[in-house]
């Protein structure tokens, strides 16, 4: 399967819909706790399995937010993209927490032609256009299933205090409602996390944690957890370090043309030696 | 199914084998599992004498990748990278095959023709086995040539990405 999604483009893999064989997509800032007045965070991003070792391609920067700690978004800075990674900058000039990150999503078809060939709507890295859903995609094809979803990548970064005035969820898509703060992470400690669909608890999703410097181990050290009731999961951290938390969601309630509504998300959040 | 026809084989030839070195066999079996995305994993197969020097018998990887692509992976296995595999140009005859799936996977031709260049004394039968977006496990199992048929079959087991190793007639 590796050679297939070689072809894929750091766009496509953006905006990809939740597959069984995605691509990690990561954002690794530099620092998460931060102190002074004249604070900056650099960070990483880049589509690699081996966490957080970038080698297979670069993140588009195109869609990155920075929201800082009150509320308003921010422009990065010295943005780069190379060939397995992309870098920028964030001017950290409010004490606080700011949440880096970026989100993509919409309708997506996927059909068989009368000739029995595979088609999708949007085609792969174009962006939907809603309103030419009824036109570009037929109505009676075979093996027609529409789904609605939304694919983001997070990461937090504080200076001073922890705050949550960028915390607070947009509604659209699998997001992460931090019950623990994001930069309040300890080794042997345990964090709780609430999970929305579309700002609502997304219960029975499929959560992976997957600690970084995977290059120095034999095994991907996986811990694999699903959301209940409420949409929470608890982790406790075996040991400090970069983590990566990759979720999943899908149910079918949704609305017309779609069937299907799928959330992704994934975050990298940082946790420290106690 | 496969698995089945190839374990009843590799039994009538053992029954009736006449134990001569050419059908000796080494079976590689890789292990079912239960992940969201798997791939199939390389696998590389040598031999070490006492100073590790390596003899080569197998490599199995991703050669079907257009612009040898498959290749880029090889450094995944880390202790045959070092052993020799690094100094190797891809894909090398009667060495490099196709990446196999979960099941028993018999070496026998390349086993054979790697210990007929082996001079008497101790070695080490080296298996190793890494999968992307999944683990890497080495497997020794300690052999001295020439072989006595009664200390056969000898067999090693593994935890994660390598079911067992088994040296057998």
């Amino acid at each position: 399967m590796r050679f297939i999604f070689m072809l894929f483009t750091a766009i496509a893999a953006l905006t990809m819909a939740t597959t069984a064989n995605a691509h990690r997509a990561w954002l690794e800032p530099s620092a998460t706790v931060l102190s002074g007045d004249d604070a900056l965070v650099t960070v990483d991003a880049a589509i690699s399995n081996t966490l957080f070792h970038p080698d297979h391609v670069a993140m588009s920067l195109d869609g990155i937010n920075v929201t800082a700690p009150d509320g308003n978004a921010i422009d990065i800075i010295n943005a780069s993209k190379g060939r397995y990674r992309s870098v920028f900058d964030v001017p950290l000039a409010q004490q606080g927490t700011y949440k880096i990150a970026t989100a993509s999503g919409g309708l997506r078809a996927f059909w068989r032609d009368e000739a029995g060939n595979r088609k999708m709507w949007p085609g792969r890295g174009q962006t939907a256009n809603e309103a030419d859903f009824s036109s570009a995609v037929p109505a009676d094809a075979t093996d027609l299933s529409v789904s609605r979803g939304w694919r983001r990548i997070e990461t937090f970064v504080t200076v001073g205090a922890p705050t949550t005035g960028a915390l607070q969820p947009t509604k659209q898509g699998l997001e992460l409602l931090p019950l623990t703060h994001p930069n309040d992470l300890y080794a042997t400690e345990t964090a709780t996390f609430k999970l929305l669909i579309d700002g609502e608890p997304a219960q029975g999703a499929e959560v992976e944690v997957v600690p970084g410097g995977m290059r120095y181990r034999d095994n991907q050290q996986a811990m694999t957890l699903t959301t209940n009731k409420q949409g929470e999961i608890s982790i406790t951290w075996p040991h400090a370090g970069m983590y990566f938390l990759e979720a999943s969601y899908r149910d079918n309630n949704v609305a017309k043309p779609a069937t299907v509504r799928t959330g992704s998300y994934a975050a990298t959040f940082e946790v420290l030696p106690l | 199914m496969r698995v089945i026809i190839m374990g009843l084989i590799c039994l009538v030839s053992g029954l009736s084998s006449a134990a001569t070195p050419s059908q000796l066999k080494l079976t590689v079996t890789l292990p079912q599992l239960e992940v969201a995305e798997y791939h199939a994993p390389y696998v590389a197969v040598w031999i070490e004498d006492e100073q590790r020097k390596p003899t080569h018998v197998a490599l199995w990887y991703d050669v079907a990748m257009a612009n040898g692509e498959g290749q880029d992976w090889l450094k995944d296995l880390r202790q045959w990278w070092r052993r020799g595999g690094r100094g190797l140009s891809m894909p090398v005859d009667g060495l490099t095959g196709a990446t196999r799936g979960p099941g028993q996977h018999i070496i026998s031709t390349q086993l054979t023709a790697a210990l007929a260049t082996l001079a008497p004394g101790k070695y080490q039968l080296v298996v190793e086995a890494a999968r992307e977006v999944g683990g890497r496990e080495v497997l020794q199992l300690p052999l001295e040539l020439p072989l006595a048929e009664q200390k056969l079959p000898l067999e090693v087991s593994g935890q994660h990405e390598l079911s067992a190793i088994r040296l057998h007639f």
